[in-house]
């Protein structure tokens, strides 16, 4: 039983058009048993980053106070707002100074970017538990149903999809993935980040 | 007790005199505004530094003296003062830079830069065993979230955002001589040219490329940021701030 899979858990986020989703499962788990069926896994970093965790629950946690931290010392001492890129950056070289000890987590980013015309762009990224980076124009997906995730997705995603049609996209491919994980799933939590405002929803999955 | 030496509290560096003054600091000043003159003009499209190279003797070879230096692509600094002083801080700046690229992917805007190196010289004015550094430095650099901007360093590690300032010998001088040339919306080319007239106020000597060095800080357009931000065909950020070669200098002297 690998340490990645001891308490279950799946994160995807999705790029659409002007705007990006993340969503999680809500289940914690000890090996088969199901611990908890409200353990959120999607962190807010600033008013449009978005940064999932999956893999082991204590280091999910750990991670998420220590990025809290960091983000909040780089808004201080800089006086201005993080971007997802440099963001990004910042969990691979906190995740890689731990390379021969690493935090059992797989870490997924999504944002809107600052472009230099003043625009915003959609940005995802998702990275391994040592932080190597990996950006996509599509899809991200981590957690123990990834291998279900990156399927469904590839099947369901398509190019420049509104914040309502990329919200049916997210959540039809995560509870439709969950559903074949025995380690993931007890409900989903899905945000669209949309220039203007964070519609967040709460579903119901197969709770069984 | 208000002697020529300093008196009694001109020897530990971190007691006040009576009057609140640490007296080694005043003392590095001193050593500054002994400094071959420096300055940096702001403009509405760029910044322009420059400094006079003077050598002690016609025997030197001056292509090997360096007082603008690069930090990394965005950020230039020149200094007047103590030379070795200044090689320290630059190795310290640049080491700085680096560590903050390796844990954003991008290099730091001048106001995080030019703090780190304030705090260096801050430290050296309340720790055992070591002296203020004998320099005041003008940092010029371009960031996307400020843009171009001017600082000044001084010895006591504090330091400000100027339009336009000139350190180390005459540099009052060249200050009022700035005030008068400045305006807000001086071109670059403009700048240069101030820039070296002011040079020329109180300088000794021949102007020459060989005893004049010039750093310029450039906006990127909008077209060379967004190519800037994928890393174009070398995969390195495009730099904003460059050293004049000798023939540039020559060019801008000729006019």
């Amino acid at each position: 039983m690998s340490i990645m899979e001891h308490n279950g858990g799946s994160v995807i986020a999705m790029a659409g058009k002007d705007c990006v989703a993340i969503a999680s499962d809500l289940r914690l788990g000890a090996g088969a048993m199901t611990v908890a069926m409200n353990f959120e896994k999607i962190f807010p970093v600033s008013d449009r980053i978005y940064l999932g965790l999956t893999g082991l629950a204590t280091d999910i946690t750990t991670l998420r106070d220590r990025f809290r931290y960091l983000v909040n010392m780089f808004t201080i001492k800089e006086s201005r707002t993080i971007e997802p890129s440099t963001f990004a950056h910042l969990v691979s070289s906190t995740l890689y100074s731990r390379r021969f000890g690493p935090y059992f987590t797989e870490p997924v980013i999504a944002g809107l970017e600052r472009t230099p015309s003043g625009g915003l762009k959609p940005y995802i990224a998702g990275a391994d538990l040592i932080g190597c980076l990996n950006f996509a124009e599509d899809f991200i997906v981590a957690g123990t149903a990834s291998d279900k995730l990156f399927g469904v997705a590839e099947g369901l995603w398509e190019p420049n999809l509104g914040p309502e049609d990329l919200f049916e996209t997210i959540s039809q491919t995560l509870l439709n993935s969950v559903d074949r994980d025995a380690y993931s799933g007890w409900g989903a939590i899905v945000y669209v980040i949309t220039p203007e405002k964070v519609i967040t929803r709460t579903l119901k999955g197969r709770m069984d | 007790m208000a002697t020529a030496d300093g008196g009694a509290y001109s020897y530990s560096l971190t007691v006040f005199s009576p009057s609140g003054k640490l007296v080694q600091i005043e003392h590095a000043l001193a050593a500054v505004s002994q400094g071959t003159t420096s300055l940096g003009i702001k403009a509405s499209n760029g910044i322009v530094i420059a400094t006079e190279k003077k050598s002690s003797s016609i025997l030197i070879d001056d292509s090997m003296l360096e007082k603008v230096a690069v930090i990394c692509p965005n950020i230039g600094i020149v200094y007047s003062g103590m030379g070795p002083d200044f090689r320290i801080l630059i190795a310290k700046a640049r080491k700085s830079a680096q560590a903050y690229w390796k844990i954003y992917g991008e290099y730091p805007p001048t106001r995080v830069l030019t703090q780190e190196i304030a705090t260096v010289m801050q430290e050296a004015t309340q720790s055992g065993g070591v002296r203020p550094y004998g320099v005041s430095l003008l940092v010029a650099g371009y960031d996307s979230n400020r843009g171009p901007t001017l600082y000044q360093v001084d010895p006591s590690g504090s330091f400000w955002a100027w339009k336009a300032s000139a350190i180390g010998k005459n540099m009052t001088n060249a200050k009022t001589f700035l005030e008068k040339r400045y305006n807000d919306d001086i071109s670059l080319e403009d700048a240069i040219h101030t820039a070296l007239l002011t040079l020329k106020e109180g300088f000794e000597g021949q102007m020459t490329e060989k005893t004049i060095e010039i750093g310029v800080v450039t906006v990127p357009t909008l077209a060379e940021l967004e190519e800037g931000k994928i890393g174009g065909v070398t995969g390195r950020v495009k730099p904003t701030f460059r050293k004049l070669t000798e023939e540039e200098v020559r060019d801008y002297l000729a006019l």
